[in-house]
């Protein structure tokens, strides 16, 4: 009864919830599975994050939540320094030498002086 | 895991002092066979106890092969399992999710990526007993088989329900596992999934032929509704609701569980009420 | 060259793993091939009964592997076929009286003189289910349009890639008015869940738990629509391309919802 009343007002069919359901259900079971799929994903993910700021390795979490429709990755990753932005580099001219090149940011802890 | 240490009715002086919290009732729904409606009756009886305002802790002791969740709708909402809570990794109270539906209704999920040689025993029990000084009712969904899974989830338990469809391996299967619950357990049955039509063209055993070989003393007789499949569907238990055969069925064994003198299911008056249901709604079958 | 050794299973019980191993090995048979039909479920046997032979056994699984009497000693003919046999489990036994290579060693000895043995697998992933894909080269995963049941064969599935042995799927107990309705999961969607190569649709039948009760494999009954359907999943298995049987509705909500499948 509640079911026909359901469809004819437009709900989704149990069949529809049913598929979406378990789509995210097997995604949870299966991360679950695989935690080394999950350390794989953490440390190129900080890898990727590594090139443009720096950050606390070993703070870094990585956590999956459900929601009623949706997996979602939460990751926490702290930045521990970010770079003064450097300007854009200009367009090769035609004739004159190029420009020169101004000091490249390097993401490392070994210029404590230069640490913003 | 929190321990709760229950309190004497009396101290040594022979003083009284409040009286020991009641004990919750520990309840394994088993079977032997695989499919034949332990999760679905778990989840709908805590539902239709909780409904009638009991406290109530559904366990699922079903490691690697979860369900009892995903038949409550509540798979979103699991974070952690039996086996963190076994293992100390966190409390009971931050495992326990607590039913979308029933208020007073909570599960406790299995593991998924375990298996079910990790489950201590002996923490197993002393869960269940746990769960029995907050809980009226605790009942563990049991996975099927025998195997150690089997023998961890009736550990904690001090009543055993078992289900049974009118099928001859069902039957062999609950005569089994009978059985194998010993002199511990009186064991009551449910017979789930009766089609009625196929009893009176003499296709299926009816409740009378099931009781004749079991002899158990029998808690309720279900019929077999496509309605159950489209609730697991969307998660929401059939005894949720107050009207219909199925439901009407949970809450009369819902209500014989809580002691009431509900007219028992005596096999003639439920074959009856069947046929002339089965006739009405013309039962059409694939 | 030794016979095909496939485990039927399942993760959830009360799918139909039983009675399709035991009719899917009977439309072989009947098809002329040698099958072997072996029954995994130590403790909880069920193949015998559904294949009406529950009264022949005289010895088991157990003994075999114990050493009490040899293998063909064992084995019961089924006379209603050329050939066809079982190997019946112990009923008053654990799952854990035998260890996985000495399973793979009875299945290794049955296998020489048969086309194909049919491994019927308890339900679960525990010993019983170790045990039986020990055996196996092949495997058959059957599963209903149902959430809790899906979900198990998916946790089967990663348990057999892990083994790395070939799997395909029986999709059983369809019930295709359900389908159109939208209140059961269809075919299309089962399969794209679990991404398993189909071998075989079942649609609910109320027969086969007379067949079972009587102990008459649906194969049996030349007439019946079940039986046709083991058949087809026997020529495909054999490597033959079988289109699937059509349940087509007429009309509006038959072009609405697609051809339904079984077969």
């Amino acid at each position: 009864m509640i079911e026909w009343v359901k469809k004819v007002f437009g709900g989704p069919t149990s069949s529809s919830t049913a598929k979406e359901r378990l789509r995210l259900v097997l995604m949870t079971d299966h991360l679950a599975l695989a935690p080394d799929i999950i350390e794989n994903m953490k440390r190129d993910l900080i890898d990727v994050i590594s090139r443009y700021v720096e950050v606390d390795r070993d703070k870094v979490e990585v956590n999956f939540e459900r929601e009623d429709r949706a997996l979602a990755m939460l990751a926490n990753i702290p930045i521990v320094s970010v770079n003064r932005p450097s300007p854009p580099p200009q367009p090769p001219t035609q004739s004159g030498p190029p420009p020169r090149r101004r000091r490249r940011k390097k993401p490392s802890v070994q210029n404590p002086a230069t640490a913003h | 895991m929190h321990q709760h240490i229950l309190r004497q009715a009396q101290d040594d002086s022979g003083v009284e002092i409040a009286p020991a919290p009641k004990l919750g009732r520990a309840i394994v729904v088993t079977s032997g066979k695989g499919g034949v409606g332990k999760t679905t009756t778990t989840a709908n009886l805590g539902t239709a106890l909780a409904q009638r305002g009991a406290r109530v802790a559904l366990i699922d002791a079903d490691v690697g092969l979860r369900n009892l969740d995903i038949v409550l709708g509540l798979e979103s909402r699991v974070k952690y399992h039996l086996l963190d809570v076994l293992e100390d990794k966190v409390t009971l109270d931050e495992a326990l999710v607590r039913d979308k539906h029933s208020e007073t209704l909570v599960l406790l999920a299995a593991a998924q990526s375990r298996e079910k040689d990790e489950v201590d025993t002996e923490k197993m029990r002393a869960l269940v007993q746990g769960l029995r000084e907050r809980y009226d009712y605790v009942l563990i969904d049991c996975p099927a088989g025998i195997e150690l899974g089997f023998k961890n989830a009736i550990v904690g338990a001090d009543e055993a329900i078992v289900v049974c469809t009118p099928e001859v391996s069902a039957v062999r299967d609950v005569d089994r596992v009978v059985g194998l619950l010993g002199n511990r357990f009186k064991p009551q049955l449910i017979i789930n999934r009766l089609r009625p039509q196929l009893v009176k063209k003499g296709k299926m055993l009816s409740v009378e032929d099931v009781n004749a070989i079991l002899r158990l003393p029998l808690l309720g007789v279900i019929a077999d509704e496509p309605e159950i499949i489209i609730t697991t569907n969307r998660g929401e238990p059939l005894a949720l609701r107050h009207d219909g055969e199925t439901a009407s069925a949970y809450h009369a064994i819902a209500a014989r569980v809580a002691g009431e003198d509900v007219p028992a299911p005596s096999p003639e008056f439920k074959e009856s009420l069947m046929d002339k249901l089965g006739s009405i709604f013309g039962g059409k079958r694939a | 060259m030794a016979g095909r050794r496939i485990v039927i299973t399942s993760g959830k019980g009360g799918v139909g793993k039983t009675t399709t191993t035991a009719n899917l090995g009977a439309a072989l048979a009947k098809r002329g091939s040698r099958v072997v039909l072996v029954d995994a479920d130590i403790g909880l046997r069920n193949l015998d009964l559904v294949l009406g032979l529950e009264k022949r056994i005289v010895f088991d699984l157990v003994e075999v592997v114990e050493g009490r009497c040899q293998l063909r000693q064992a084995l019961i003919k089924d006379k209603r076929f050329e050939s066809l046999a079982i190997l019946p489990a112990a009923q008053t036994r654990d799952k854990d009286a035998i260890t996985e290579s000495q399973f793979e060693s009875v299945i290794a000895e049955a296998a020489q003189n048969a086309d194909y043995v049919l491994i019927d697998c308890p339900a679960g992933i525990e010993g019983g289910f170790r045990n039986a894909v020990a055996g196996a080269k092949e495997a058959i995963v059957v599963t209903t349009p149902e959430v809790s049941a899906i979900r198990d064969a998916d946790r089967v599935v990663g348990k057999l890639n892990d083994r790395a042995l070939p799997i395909r799927l029986i999709v059983n107990r369809l019930r295709p008015e359900m389908v159109r309705t939208g209140d059961m999961l269809s075919v299309e969607d089962v399969c794209e869940i679990l991404a398993v190569e189909l071998v075989g649709v079942i649609p609910e039948d109320p027969e086969v738990i007379d067949t079972t009760n009587r102990g008459e494999p649906i194969v049996l009954d030349p007439a019946a629509r079940l039986g046709i359907i083991y058949e087809k999943i026997a020529r495909r298995l054999e490597g033959e391309m079988v289109p699937f049987t059509s349940f087509d509705s007429q009309g509006f909500f038959g072009k609405l919802f697609g051809a339904l499948k079984a077969g």
